[in-house]
């Protein structure tokens, strides 16, 4: 089975955030983001046509586009 | 009250975007606050001073930050600024970390960072009250004792907990320092601040019920979409309908000033410098400043309620083709009214390329200005041919420039960030903060200090710029004949003007589109605002208005006037290939005195400002060549 990101959640899902790939700037602004390994993450929202998606977690809401969410892998949370 | 002394002391506030850090900034400095930029970077720099028991403290409002570790100009910024190494500014004397306290699992790292530069730090928690309404509890004692820094809770804007917060800045020197300091890697503060806040985190406080609800409308692909056309259609109608009675009275208020400098300071070259030069070229300008001001209420408002977030969630997609991001869309929509408060409206993108990009691009967007000009030639040279339903052909010419401009706009964007501004993109990210009523104090703060600043920092130029343009007009001066009218006395006086002299040297490049320099000299005097040319145009035909009495005039106005053979050169001025290629021509060119000064201001430098009216400009002519040729 291929690695899940923010970006194949389905609307509602809730997932825990595993690692962000690659290194460099903008992963590690997605970690200070609070993408950070073990932190909880629910898809709120994605606008048609792979438009940007809103995910909310540390008790906010971030819109990410999924080429950045693509950069997140997520696993199933253990509810 | 005594006068403040200079201040002693100097503290930062820092804190991340949506924090509300600029409201608590706006409650402890009030409307002594100045704006400004930081040497050499486009980066946004307020300062104001909060008075204090222990006197005046000056308090630096530092750009809103994610994080320290900068991968942006505003960042950067904040790190140099927290070091020192900004040049000609202290090192501050202690750090405010302003977090809002519904959001402390994503906001408390950024204090972890700020500790690291080993000043003093206190913690301010805002939005408090919202906190408690959605069901949250934290004990500001536990937090204190487990940071190890002094916490305040405050609601900025009902001022509640901002005695204290004046109270502690009156001495950093005096602010509890923590045992350890916290760490320095990002997984690590993350795990501190969860830490942290396990211990003191009585309740979590719920999603909000209204930000639910509300984002379930407004961010719905249909609904979402039908609001945001009402939305931009409340700008449009700000624009052109409400803004219009305040423009009309001070355009009013201009004139008469004008007519009575005129009237009573003695006959001669001074009282035209002062009542044409300064008080009506001056006020060609300031008639906009209504609508400049109206616009930036209806930004601040809509940033502060939530909703400029979501409207660029929505655009986003659009302007990714072009290679902007969402946040681009609102200078655009601004610069339909004016590019002054769109320019500055690109404050709130954080890439720097996106930035410069929509800057230089703002300007193509049809602002009011154009419209003067574009109902004269639409008149005079459009008929009004029905075309379907209640549309004519002129509301479509019109509706058509709109478009191109519009079109212009996204594709010459698309150009730099392809070429000019390409490099590695930084991530797309962008807070959707939760809905809230803004105090409308706040936001007429904020409006007060934009548009002054506009006034301070393109004032001079303007100012300037009309002086000049008046003395190209009005020297050297001319004889009238005996018996001349006024109007036959002006077109003498423009005839051999300086810019007469720049119309016929003009002449070459204006000739390919059926221009002669009579066209020249309205180009001339558009530099002020582009609806000057209207006037200066009125002026070197020697048109007079009939309803002023002229017998000689016919009554249907100066856009029939255009279309008939001058009684001197025996041309009609404009033919309708002509009037289209100068329609064109519009559209492109980058004719504005403010816009230009607002350019340097915003992208730090005349050469980005000098490199928008080149390149405007010349395809400005470029396209009204084509389109002279193609209709001729």
């Amino acid at each position: 089975m291929t690695r899940r990101t923010l970006a194949d959640l389905s609307r509602h899902e809730r997932a825990t955030v595993l690692t962000v790939q690659e290194d460099g700037p903008a992963a590690e602004r997605l970690r200070e983001l609070g993408l950070c390994p073990g932190t909880e993450v629910v898809l709120d929202r994605q606008a048609p046509f792979g438009g940007p998606m809103v995910f909310r977690l540390r008790g906010y809401r971030l819109c990410l586009r999924p080429s950045e969410a693509r950069r997140v892998a997520v696993a199933e949370s253990a509810d | 009250m005594a006068p403040p002394d200079r201040p002693r002391l100097r503290v930062a506030l820092l804190g991340s975007p949506n924090s509300g850090k600029t409201t608590l900034f706006n409650a402890l400095t009030g409307l002594r606050a100045k704006t400004g930029n930081y040497p050499g970077v486009t980066v946004d720099r307020r300062q104001g001073i909060a008075a204090t028991a222990g006197g005046p403290v000056e308090v630096i409002d530092l750009p809103g930050t994610y994080s320290l570790q900068a991968i942006s100009e505003d960042e950067a910024v904040s790190v140099r600024m927290l070091r020192g190494e900004i040049a000609g500014e202290e090192r501050p004397d202690g750090v405010v970390v302003v977090a809002d306290a519904t959001t402390l699992q994503r906001s408390l790292p950024l204090l972890a960072e700020a500790l690291a530069f080993d000043l003093p730090t206190c913690l301010v928690l805002t939005m408090v009250d919202e906190l408690k309404a959605r069901g949250g509890e934290i004990d500001l004692f536990a937090l204190q004792r487990e940071l190890g820094v002094k916490v305040l809770g405050v609601v900025g804007h009902k001022g509640l907990g901002v005695a204290d917060l004046r109270d502690l800045l009156a001495d950093p020197a005096a602010w509890p320092r923590p045992a350890a300091p916290p760490p320095a890697e990002t997984q690590a503060r993350f795990e501190w601040a969860d830490r942290i806040l396990a211990a003191a985190t009585r309740a979590q406080p719920e999603d909000s019920a209204l930000t639910r609800r509300l984002d379930s409308i407004l961010l719905h692909p249909v609904g979402g979409g039908l609001v945001f056309l009402a939305f931009v259609a409340l700008f449009f109608q700000s624009i052109f309908s409400w803004a219009a009675p305040a423009m009309d009275l001070l355009d009013g208020a201009v004139g008469a000033l004008a007519d009575w400098l005129a009237g009573v300071l003695p006959p001669g070259w001074a009282a035209s410098l002062l009542a044409d030069g300064v008080v009506r070229g001056v006020g060609a300008v300031l008639v906009f400043l209504p609508q400049i001001a109206l616009l930036f209420a209806l930004i601040f408002f809509f940033e502060a309620c939530g909703y400029m977030a979501r409207a660029a969630f929505l655009m986003d997609r659009l302007m990714g083709w072009v290679g902007l991001e969402g946040r681009c869309f609102i200078a655009l929509l601004s610069s339909y009214a004016c590019a002054v408060p769109g320019i500055l409206a690109t404050r709130t993108i954080p890439s720097p390329r996106d930035r410069l990009a929509t800057i230089l691009v703002a300007p193509l967007a049809t602002c009011s200005a154009r419209l003067p000009v574009y109902a004269l030639l639409i008149t005079a040279f459009v008929p009004a041919e029905p075309l379907f339903g209640p549309f004519d052909l002129r509301g479509a010419v019109l509706f058509g420039l709109y478009l191109l401009g519009a079109a212009s706009a996204l594709a010459f964007a698309a150009l730099f960030k392809r070429g000019l501004l390409r490099g590695a993109a930084l991530p797309f990210y962008l807070e959707l903060p939760p809905y809230r009523f803004p105090s409308l104090k706040a936001v007429l703060i904020q409006v007060w200090l934009r548009v002054w600043m506009f006034l301070r920092r393109a004032g001079t130029i303007i100012l300037l710029a009309s002086v000049a343009l008046w003395a190209l007009l009005h020297f050297p001066a001319a004889a009238p004949a005996a018996g001349a009218g006024p109007a036959e006395a002006a077109r003498t006086q423009i005839e051999q003007s300086w810019a007469a002299g720049i119309g016929r040297a003009l002449e070459p490049a204006l000739a390919p589109m059926g221009w002669d320099w009579r066209i020249g000299v309205g180009l001339v005097g558009s530099i002020a605002a582009r609806e000057v040319i209207v006037t200066t145009m009125a002026q070197v035909y020697a048109w007079e208005d009939p309803a002023a009495g002229d017998a000689n005039q016919d009554a249907d106005g100066f856009a029939a006037f255009l279309r008939r053979p001058d009684p001197v050169t025996g041309e009609p001025p404009l033919t309708r290939a002509s009037a289209i290629a100068l329609l064109v021509f519009f559209v492109y060119a980058l004719q504005c005195i403010s816009t230009i000064a607002v350019i340097r201001r915003e992208a730090g430098s005349w050469r980005w400002a000098l490199f928008a009216v080149a390149y405007q400009t010349g395809f400005a002519w470029l396209a009204a060549f084509l389109t002279f040729r193609l209709l001729a």
